[in-house]
């Protein structure tokens, strides 16, 4: 049978962020949140799978309480299952400790319940890492193919996928034997509309809970702030960027704000002969 | 024994990848504020590699490993994976630094994690310094976060290498020299079955990806304020007329007018070229973070108040369909008048 698991995760919406000063953790308070948009195109393409082949669809998040509304949303787009990962302990995972977890909660529910495709959005908004994805596939020593733009072939009689991804010069087709963890480009599918049974499905639906202990016991060593190799030193805020000068049309004319602009990008070093226009 | 400060050399049918002589130049420095025991290398893998391992040399590094071998013509994650995990067990680098592009980005998270340390996404800023009295000099490795919004300096105290991947175009070149000093060491590496779990069964030239936003030195790029995917014809006669590439906001790419490859922004590419021309773009958050690294920013838009004057070196309030057809028509006379 299909089973696709997707790993999503409730992000915050960048245009409104704030860090505490004294320990330079992310104010999460009064800050909205939403699917990371990668992860809302990954579970587009695994439910699209499922109603291709039949089969279903599991989403798992580690994250806050609140990561629910996301997790109802992929129910919303038509995914089966969803299990919320949440304790304090897990709280200021880097990358390493989060791919841990993933990887123990995967390894878990592919032990009951075979998994043929684990899908990761090509990266989360808010650390834009991209690492979560090729980290836990090493550690549960899957193939792994990033940057996925389109699934060609499942084929489960015989157990491979082949799946199109993009390199910086080209695109590259790629074969690997089930199961295979991607990570996906918004070009793998496109979000559907919610069907009316999803919808009210979701409504009600309440996500498995997970914690440290149960059904699994992690390793408290490797869990969190405690398990990350890596720490923030110190935060600050980017430079502010200057404004430059503003012409209007209707103050300069139209002939003087060309004039002008062109002046002043061909007084930078370099420009006139990049150009090929002279000063 | 030498502190070793490593570069990974990525490459594609054996033509370099520009990050890797930026990686040179950055490794150079940071070795440098750290002492004189340290040392700059270069590691190569992939398939008749003579020439690239070469370059290496001319580019400032003091050794390059190369591993050469035809299973390593293509990159593939694992075999590559397990090749830089068995070179960084045996050599026991104290810094690796790997480009933040496509491949490099695929590759360090996978070598970090089984190497078991930790790995720093994405960073625009390195250097090498204390974090608490009469300890060693760590990497201070600083990156953008939450879109560009937080500047966060992260360090990795008690795992080796300290692993980052930089994002290209940040720090120039390491000067090439003319003479090719250093050593070339091959490593051989056994390929056993177990390593091959993904095949490349076709290439694809994708014309989008000849886009190349992210290195281009000239984007001219349109915002919903075109009004229509009609409005991009526009924008690409700018481009062409001064040899750029056409960019775009998020807005036109929901709408449809142009393919998600050229968006610039948080969910986009990061560009920082030497010449940026935003039209009838506002400049929200998203969008400015993929672009206000440019060199010179001209903004046009019709409302004075649009943000994206925060960030413009010059900016036009005016109609972007009077404005731009006035520029190429300014920037054809000069062109006439330099040609005689
Ligand atoms: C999670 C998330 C990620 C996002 N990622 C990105 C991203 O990567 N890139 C991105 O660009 N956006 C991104 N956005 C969207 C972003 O917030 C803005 O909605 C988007 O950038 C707006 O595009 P725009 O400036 O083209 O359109 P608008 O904001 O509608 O601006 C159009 C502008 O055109 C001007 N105008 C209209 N007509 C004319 C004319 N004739 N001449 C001159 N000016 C004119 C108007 O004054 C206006 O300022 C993201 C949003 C979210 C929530
Ligand atoms: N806390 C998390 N829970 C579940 N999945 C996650 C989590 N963090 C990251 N991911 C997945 O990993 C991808 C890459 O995230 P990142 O490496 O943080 O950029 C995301 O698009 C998600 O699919």
């Amino acid at each position: 049978m299909f089973h696709a698991l997707v790993s999503i995760k409730q992000v915050p919406d960048t245009t409104n962020i704030r860090i505490d000063p004294e320990t330079n953790n992310l104010i999460r308070q009064g800050v909205p949140t939403i699917l990371n948009p990668y992860d809302a195109h990954a579970v587009a393409a695994a439910v699209e799978w499922k109603r291709k082949l039949g089969g279903k669809v599991t989403i798992i998040t580690m994250g806050p309480p609140a990561a629910v509304t996301s997790l109802r949303e992929c129910i919303e787009m038509g995914a089966d299952r969803a299990i919320l990962i949440s304790a304090r302990q897990f709280a200021g995972a880097d990358t390493w400790a989060t791919s841990y977890v993933l990887a123990e909660v995967i390894n878990e529910i592919h032990s009951k319940d075979p998994v043929s495709l684990v899908f990761f959005g090509k990266q989360a908004i808010d650390g834009d890492t991209a690492q979560v994805g090729p980290g836990v596939a090493v550690r549960m020593d899957l193939p792994v193919v990033s940057y996925a733009v389109k699934i060609r072939e499942v084929n489960l009689e015989e157990h491979y996928v082949i799946i199109e991804r993009k390199t910086e010069s080209r695109n590259e087709v790629i074969k690997t034997s089930l199961p295979t963890a991607l990570t996906c480009e918004k070009d793998i599918a496109e979000i559907p509309y919610a069907s009316l049974p999803d919808l009210v499905y979701s409504l009600r639906y309440e996500p498995e809970v997970w914690n440290a202990e149960s059904p699994i016991t992690f390793d408290p060593a490797q869990l969190g702030l405690k398990g990350s190799p890596t720490t923030v030193f110190k935060t600050g805020t980017p430079e502010k960027h200057s404004a430059g000068e503003v012409f209007k049309v209707t103050e300069v004319g139209l002939d003087g704000v060309v004039k002008t602009a062109l002046d002043k990008i061909l007084a930078v070093e370099g420009m006139a002969s990049m150009l090929g226009v002279q000063k | 024994m030498s502190r070793r400060f490593w570069v990974y050399i990525e490459q594609e049918d054996g033509k370099v990848h520009p990050v890797s002589w930026e990686l040179l130049g950055v490794a150079r420095r940071l070795a440098d504020e750290v002492g004189d025991d340290s040392i700059v290398e270069g590691i190569l893998v992939g398939y008749q590699m003579e020439e690239a391992a070469q370059e290496c040399l001319h580019y400032g590094a003091e050794t390059v490993y190369v591993v050469d071998d035809p299973a390593f013509k293509n990159y593939l994650n694992k075999p590559y994976t397990v090749a830089l995990t068995a070179l960084v067990k045996k050599y026991e680098p104290e810094v690796f630094l790997v480009g933040a592009t496509t491949l490099g980005r695929d590759l360090a998270g996978a070598v970090a994690t089984s190497v078991g340390t930790g790995l720093t996404a994405d960073t625009t800023h390195l250097a090498m310094g204390v974090i608490k009295e009469n300890t060693k000099k760590l990497l201070l490795a600083t990156r953008p976060a939450f879109g560009g919004n937080v500047i966060a300096t992260i360090v990795c105290r008690d795992h080796s290498p300290q692993m980052a991947t930089v994002r290209p175009r940040v720090f120039n070149p390491a000067p090439r020299q003319a003479e090719a000093k250093g050593q070339i060491i091959h490593e051989t590496f056994e390929i056993t079955p177990d390593m091959i779990n993904a095949e490349i069964v076709e290439f694809i030239t994708n014309t989008a990806a000849t886009v190349k936003l992210e290195y281009s030195d000239i984007i001219v790029s349109g915002g919903r304020g075109l009004g229509g995917a009609k409005g991009f014809e526009l924008i690409k006669q700018l481009a062409d007329e001064l040899g750029g590439v056409v960019g775009s906001s998020r807005a036109c790419v929901d709408a449809g007018w142009i393919k998600y490859d050229h968006q610039v922004g948080q969910t986009g590419k990061t560009v920082r070229p030497k010449l940026y021309i935003a039209a009838g773009i506002s400049g929200a958050i998203q969008h400015k973070v993929g672009m206000q690294e440019s060199d010179f920013i001209l903004a046009i838009n019709r409302d004075p108040h649009a943000p994206i004057f925060d960030v413009a070196t010059m900016g036009i309030v005016g109609d972007l369909y009077e404005v731009i057809p006035a520029l190429i028509k300014e920037i054809r006379a000069r062109k006439e008048a330099q040609n005689g």
